[in-house]
């Protein structure tokens, strides 16, 4: 029995010290920026921001983008999870890559296609002769535009989790409301939806959290449109006024850091109100067969596809072909002088492509296993102080990359104490940003994993006289695993084509692709962006064929995009 | 209530027969039972009733009407069928009146008339006070008892039970097959009862299909079912019956007929027209078997195993002749049986399985 407890401190005590040094630690020291800037208390800076006009339209921005996007990300994610899981659509495997494909992309990747396809010197739009003229503005400079993007780049997450609950709904529970005698609309209605209420509540704080925190779809969209978001300002603010203006930066990110925190606190209160764990489990049901509207539906769904990933990532494909700015595209203009050049002339570019391989590795293995045991706590813990866990372990990824970098910065500004490491200046510092920032990706899936699981299995080994290291290596974690690792993979796609983050962070020799990427688009060099952005998707389109042709190694519900 | 006649009905799935050629027909009023093995399609059986499924082929009608079959497909919600499922299936999001009323709402019955017939509902299965309860606050056999109200403030047609005491405990179960019982007396519904327990079909219902393989191999009431079984599985899987390979020397007189079995001359009951054959299989009930008496024919054979049931002893004993085979029966009080004792019996009577 002691030795038990032991272990339960044990496990304990290493979650606090992981979450200690990679989300309290970070977040304090920006607190302490702002609240005592000079190592004093003192509200100069907090008076400041508050007083600052653009604090307030940047909020108000944040906020209306944020919600936009969201209200999209949750209506095309949710009516799409419906249509696939629900019904008898064919060629379901290859749609959910499809649809999967933007969530995969980096934001800025996103933001550059579809200014590509939408652009006066869009070549897309001079081969079909539908280009406006030189110099007119793009349509997607606006907010309008921020929305559509924000809510094409989440949607993807809110149907994987809308999905997910859906296939955990006991066909039995559709089945016993038609034979009562409802139609499929009302059963959609009476029974599917209000089922569904937890994974789409929890899917629209995640995709909230995510778009008020971008930071690449407003920076490409928003800053031309002089529509400043807080991410956005921030960055501006840094880039114009260096080291000084840390403490105002500090102040915005805390700003946003309580917005992001509102929304997953509402998120929490509402689904704290019902409990739809279903005591029931069985298969997973397809109750509605289309019939004639079958091929109406199929063409509606591809035609989604083409409007959300085939057209903005041609338009960037084209563009990376051309050999300067407003040149039209033909087969006489066509060159891969760009890719050339990215790729083997450019030593920064290809460093850059192996440091962010190794990066988002290293990143996404540390964060499955650090996931298990906190998400253990989280979800199974006794412990009053673990409800306080999930909330600190979200916040490091709530906030915008750029808090974090800042954050980062102002720990490691000055070498470690005690021990003397520099890791300024170094790769190093971008990878404990990474930690910090994605650790939650590997958390969310393992907890919602272990709310899935009966604790009772737990218990039945643990009166079987396991201890607890014990039946977590035996029982607990192999039933979790899975979801932990899909977790791992969101986390190495996500990083891969990171950008803002490493923006901040990055020095001569630690580069990242974003990086690179965003030097060139920055100096005007569009076509060796969209050289670049097009390898980047192509590696990550390739990374995602490949696990699935080793998918039926792993276990079912590894992959997202894959039954 | 409706008749329920099912012609011909196969189910494929992947090349693999689920449903293979079943043709039933069920009276109105009546309570059958569809009893086999698990796997052995029954469950499937009930969802093509339902409407879930479409059967690959032949025809499925319920009160005359055809509701499955060559271009009719009758959705499950237009059937008027009610089921009860084996895991309750109550939507955790309503409360008890709200499940039972689901129905009612959904068919836009006044609101006054509907409260009242989830009250009925309710009263009828013992659970007043329960309405504003959620599923999850019920123990096992309250939320059946939802799931049967459910079923039944629709008034429908035709009531499928989907293994619906296979969760519950033994003492529930008894008391669910009392409740079942009596509703099916009180409202006259006609009942399809899916179950692999032998114990349950044979209390609770007017007649047993048995299926096996995604066969229909035998429909027939209790009673038959268990002394005339049609087919060794029958005869086995029914009251675990002993199947013994018996070699027919007499053509049938009066409905017995001569057989010799493990080298014992025995007669048996048998079908009219029986012949005598050299490969044939009887069922015998360990009420067939006994000792045998000074001078009478029988069977040598060693205890195995003795078990003292009060008032009586259960016994099984190996063949020395063939130790695939075992013989049960009980002895009276009186004699003791120890283990490998030899020990000689005799067969008293038997079913001759009809010819495949």
């Amino acid at each position: 029995m002691r030795q038990g407890r032991g272990q339960e401190v044990a496990l304990a005590a290493a979650v606090a010290v992981a979450i200690a040094v990679f989300s309290l630690l970070p977040m304090l020291r920006l607190v302490r920026e702002t609240v005592a800037p000079a190592g004093a208390l003192s509200p100069a800076v907090i008076e400041a921001g508050l007083a600052s006009r653009a604090t307030w339209v940047a909020t108000l921005n944040s906020l209306v983008v944020g919600i936009g996007g969201t209200v999209l990300a949750v209506s095309l994610g949710t009516l799409v999870a419906l249509v696939v899981t629900l019904t008898d659509m064919r060629a379901r495997a290859p749609f959910i890559l499809c649809f999967v494909m933007p969530l995969m992309i980096a934001p800025q990747v996103t933001a550059l296609s579809w200014l590509q396809l939408f652009g006066p010197a869009s070549p897309f739009l001079k081969l079909i002769g539908l280009a406006p003229p030189l110099g007119s503005r793009n349509p997607l400079h606006s907010p309008g535009g921020i929305v559509l993007l924000l809510g094409i780049q989440y949607a993807p997450l809110v149907f994987l989790l809308v999905r997910a609950g859906l296939r955990r709904l006991p066909r039995e529970l559709v089945e016993a409301a038609r034979a009562a005698g409802a139609g499929r609309f009302t059963v959609l209605a009476t029974v599917v939806l209000p089922l569904m209420t937890p994974s789409i509540m929890a899917a629209a704080a995640l995709a909230f959290v995510s778009c008020v925190g971008n930071f690449g779809i407003p920076a490409f969209l928003g800053i031309p449109a002089n529509y400043p978001v807080l991410p956005t300002l921030i960055y501006q603010r840094l880039a114009g006024g260096g080291p000084a203006v840390l403490g105002e930066a500090a102040f915005l990110s805390v700003l946003i850091g309580m917005i992001a925190m509102a929304g997953i606190v509402a998120q929490e209160r509402m689904s704290r109100r019902r409990d739809y764990r279903s005591f029931a489990s069985s298969l997973a049901s397809k109750p509605y067969a289309l019939g004639r509207w079958r091929p109406a539906v199929e063409a509606a769904m591809w035609a989604l596809i083409v409007a959300i990933l085939v057209l903005p990532l041609t338009g960037l494909v084209l563009s990376s072909l051309v050999p300067g700015y407003g040149i039209p595209l033909s087969a006489a203009t066509a060159t891969l002088d760009n890719y050339r050049f990215v790729l083997v002339e450019h030593a920064a570019s290809r460093r850059a492509f192996a440091n962010s391989l190794g990066l988002s590795l290293t990143a996404a293995a540390f964060a499955v296993l650090a996931a298990l045991p906190i998400a253990y706590l989280v979800a199974w813990g006794r412990q009053r102080w673990v409800r306080m866990v999930n909330l600190s372990i979200e916040l490091p990824y709530a906030l915008p990359g750029v808090v974090l970098a800042i954050a980062a910065l102002l720990l490691f500004l000055r070498p470690l104490p005690l021990t003397g490491l520099h890791i300024y200046n170094t790769v190093w510092i971008i990878l404990y940003a990474y930690l910090a920032r994605f650790l939650v990706l590997a958390v969310r899936p393992a907890v919602s994993g272990f709310h899935q699981i009966d604790r009772a299995l737990e218990e039945a080994a643990q009166v079987a006289g396991a201890g607890l290291f014990s039946r977590l290596r035996s029982v607990v974690f192999p039933l979790v695993a899975p979801a932990a690792m899909a977790g791992g993979l969101l986390i190495f796609m996500t990083a891969f084509g990171e950008l803002t983050v490493s923006a901040l962070l990055w020095s001569s020799g630690a580069e990242t692709i974003g990086v690179v990427m965003f030097s060139f688009e920055q100096g005007g060099d569009s076509k060796y962006a969209a050289a670049i952005s097009a390898v980047t998707v192509a590696v990550t389109f390739a990374l995602m064929l490949a696990t699935n042709l080793a998918a039926r190694r792993l276990p079912s519900g590894v992959l997202p995009w894959r039954d | 209530m409706a008749r329920l006649k099912l012609a011909g009905v196969t189910k494929t799935f992947s090349g693999f027969d689920a449903v293979r050629d079943v043709s039933l027909e069920v009276a109105d009023g009546e309570f059958l039972a569809v009893l086999g093995p698990s796997g052995c399609g029954k469950t499937t059986l009930l969802r093509l009733v339902a409407g879930f499924e479409q059967p690959s082929a032949g025809e499925i009608a319920i009160g005359g009407t055809v509701v499955a079959g060559a271009g009719v497909s009758v959705p499950p919600e237009k059937r008027r069928v009610g089921i009860v499922f084996q895991n309750y299936a109550l939507w955790p999001h309503m409360s008890v009146a709200q499940n039972v009323g689901y129905a009612l709402k959904v068919a836009k019955v006044p609101r006054e008339e509907a409260r009242r017939r989830v009250a009925e509902a309710l009263a009828l299965v013992d659970l007043d006070g329960f309405a504003d309860r959620y599923p999850a606050s019920l123990s096992g056999g309250q939320r059946q008892r939802v799931a049967l109200a459910r079923c039944l403030v629709a008034a429908p047609s035709l009531v499928l039970f989907d293994e619906p005491l296979a969760n519950l405990d033994v003492h529930l179960r008894a008391a669910m097959e009392a409740e079942f019982s009596a509703f099916h007396r009180r409202t006259g519904t006609t009942m399809i009862y899916i179950t692999h327990d032998q114990a349950e079909a044979m209390a609770l219902a007017d007649r047993i299909a048995v299926m096996d393989g995604g066969r229909l191999v035998q429909v027939a009431d209790p009673r038959t079912l268990y002394r005339e079984p049609a087919t060794a599985m029958v005869a086995s899987f029914i009251a675990q019956g002993m199947v013994l390979p018996a070699r027919v020397t007499g053509a049938e007189e009066g409905g017995h007929c001569r057989v010799e079995a493990l080298g014992q001359e025995a007669l048996v009951r048998c079908r009219p027209g029986e012949r005598a054959r050299e490969a044939g299989l009887i069922c015998c009930r360990a009420a067939d078997i006994g000792l045998a008496a000074a001078g009478e024919p029988g069977i040598d054979a060693t205890v195995r195993r003795a078990v003292y049931k009060g008032g009586e002893t259960r016994v099984e004993v190996a063949l020395p002749a063939d130790p695939s085979l075992a013989l049960r029966f009980e002895a009276a009080d009186g004699a003791s049986f120890a283990p490998g004792a030899p020990v000689r019996v005799r067969i008293r009577s038997g079913w001759l399985i009809p010819a495949g």
